[in-house]
């Protein structure tokens, strides 16, 4: 079994997002960046998966320099070798054109099995894995909590609203991943040395034959006009009464004559 | 103008109203008509239900493989009905479904998406889309280049309103074509469990809690609402990883979101910061929590919400 976990390297999510001047992008320089919290559970889910039935684990990321930071983490966790797309061009490519960009690196890289997290926790798009599956023809299950693989199948259970669907796809497929799935295990330190010398890649929009005028920054589709912080609410009133009992009729007479939400 | 609405078990979901409602508002401002579409099998009294929201046309695509939801049915149906009506704008829901839909269809389409949108603006003919990125933390203004663009809006969070006008329905023959996800099993909650990312009220508890939810569960019951977690108290195992509200849980906004024993750490507050009214019952009174509600209780959430509980039962006689 052959398997690519497509990987993102994101804003730790302890920490506070600023806007940076150009009032576009955040500030990066405090920030702590780790892989995913979505992608460590795939990374996982394919570890398992290679420990029962033997294969390779590849790990593919888009990402500047300091992406291959998580590369190794991923690896130091398990995985074998990693492919790494770094070019400034490819930058801030909005999720379909990284989803081109990842599938034309996997064109000619023969595997069973795509695990992508179900989102990323920067940009919350929920796009690229799916438009990934379909840029390279196979089918996708998203949202899985549970996966069993046997006989050229997955078997997953798919969360949606209420409850699970439990779904099943022939192989080759692709599916991602949601919390519930696995505990990501801690690279070892021995792990984290046998990583220091393990492959990986490095490709250019160019070697993945990808036309960089559809790609990167100035290529979004999906144009960044502006990040602006939530609204800040109105300090909080705190609710002065005697006792518990006292603050919660006063709290309950709030919420129903004043605010009327019950 | 597209809006593609969402059914299980031949009933339409909430979310379906809300897109139709929003698709409505948008196609008026545009000066454009409003297409609703509705997927499933057997399922031509939907119809009826959409109309009051004001689509021109509804079309229906029936057929037996597409009872269930499966990605690739949909989308070949759906890409099918979109290249020949060439919509602008397609609209749709932020939900498992719109999850799971929207980026294949992206692809299909070579199409922009703006996902789990909480505004759209209208300004010269231009939309834009306003979406939290970050869990929460930033609020994005995007706007898609070239067409169509597609919209996912986050549930519960368009209003939903009543706008019956003339409507035609048509049924089009559909291609399901080759279906490479099969639905084994739907296990569904049983009993009046009432989904986060749609419930109007949500009572959430965390570490304070101690892992006891019954107070919790209690008022949750008796508001028709439904319980929410912080991380910690999921990292605890105290309740299913599906309850938890937060930046790698699922992002909230109901009407009222009582936060009991939550002492707010980033991630938690990015999740439930689009809620519309928010109550923190807390024993530190400096916990960040307060800082993002609108009231506040300092005392111990185990006297505090079985006192509301109490309250809310006398309002309700």
């Amino acid at each position: 079994m052959d398997i690519v976990v497509l990987v993102k390297q994101v804003p730790d999510t302890e920490s506070l997002v600023q806007i940076a001047d150009d009032g576009v992008s955040i500030k990066t320089q405090d920030i702590k960046w780790i892989m995913n919290p979505y992608d460590e559970l795939a990374v996982e889910a394919a570890l398992q998966i290679k420990e029962a039935q033997g294969g390779t684990v590849t790990i593919l990321s888009l990402g500047p320099e300091k992406a291959i930071e998580t590369i190794r983490t991923a690896l130091a966790m398990g995985a074998d070798q990693g492919i790494h797309i770094c070019d400034p061009a490819a930058l801030g490519s909005d999720p379909l054109a990284t989803a081109k960009l990842l599938a034309a690196a996997l064109k000619d890289f023969p595997c069973d099995l795509i695990i992508a997290g179900h989102r990323a926790v920067d940009e919350d798009n929920y796009q690229v894995a799916a438009a990934v599956a379909e840029l390279m023809g196979l089918p996708q299950i998203s949202m899985v909590n549970k996966v069993e693989v046997s006989e050229g199948k997955i078997i997953c259970h798919r969360t949606i609203e209420g409850g699970t669907v439990v779904m099943e796809a022939t192989l080759p497929a692709l599916f991602t991943t949601q919390r519930g799935l696995n505990e990501p295990r801690y690279a070892s330190l021995p792990g984290i040395m046998k990583a220091k010398k393990k492959p990986v890649e490095v490709k250019t929009v160019a070697d993945l034959g990808v036309d960089a005028g559809t790609v990167g920054a100035a290529n979004r589709k999906v144009k960044i006009k502006a990040l602006n912080l939530p609204p800040e609410r109105q300090a909080v009133r705190m609710v002065e009464a005697e006792g518990a009992a006292g603050k919660a009729a006063e709290l309950v007479k709030i919420l129903h004559e004043e605010i009327k939400v019950i | 103008m597209f809006a593609i609405t969402e059914q299980r078990d031949g009933e339409l979901r909430k979310v379906s109203f809300e897109v139709v409602s929003e698709g409505r508002r948008v196609a008026d401002g545009l000066g454009s008509e409003l297409t609703a579409v509705v997927l499933g099998s057997g399922i031509d009294g939907l119809a009826e239900a959409l109309k009051k929201y004001g689509p021109d046309k509804i079309l229906i695509g029936d057929d037996p493989a597409l009872a269930d939801y499966t990605t690739d049915a949909y989308t070949n149906v759906l890409a099918d009905l979109i290249k020949s009506s060439d919509p602008a704008v397609i609209i749709t829901g932020a939900s498992a479904q719109g999850k799971d839909l929207v980026g294949r269809l992206s692809a299909r389409l070579d199409a922009g998406v703006a996902m789990d949108c909480v505004d759209l603006k209208l300004d010269n003919g231009n939309l834009t889309y306003t979406r939290p990125m970050f869990g929460g933390k930033i609020l994005a203004s995007v706007e898609i280049e070239g067409s169509p663009q597609i919209v996912a809006v986050r549930p519960n969070v368009m209003s939903i309103t009543e706008n019956a006008k003339e409507c035609s329905i048509e049924k089009p023959a559909v291609q399901v074509g080759d279906v490479r996800t099969a639905v084994v099993e739907m296990k569904m909650e049983t009993g009046d469990k009432v989904e986060l990312t749609e419930a109007d009220i949500i009572v959430s508890g965390g570490r304070g809690t101690g892992g006891d939810y019954a107070a919790i569960e209690a008022l949750a019951e008796l508001l028709g609402a439904a319980v929410g977690a912080s991380r910690s108290a999921v990292d605890e195992g105290w309740r299913p990883h599906s309850d938890q509200v937060g930046q790698t849980g699922k992002t909230v906004s109901p009407s009222l979101y009582v936060a009991c024993g939550i002492s707010g750490a980033i991630q938690h507050l990015a999740g439930m910061s689009t809620s519309k009214y928010i109550v923190a019952i807390n024993k530190d009174e400096e916990a960040p929590i307060f800082s993002k509600a609108d009231l506040g209780i300092a005392g111990d959430l185990f006297e505090v919400v079985p006192a509301i509980t109490e309250e809310v039962k006398k309002l309700k006689g």
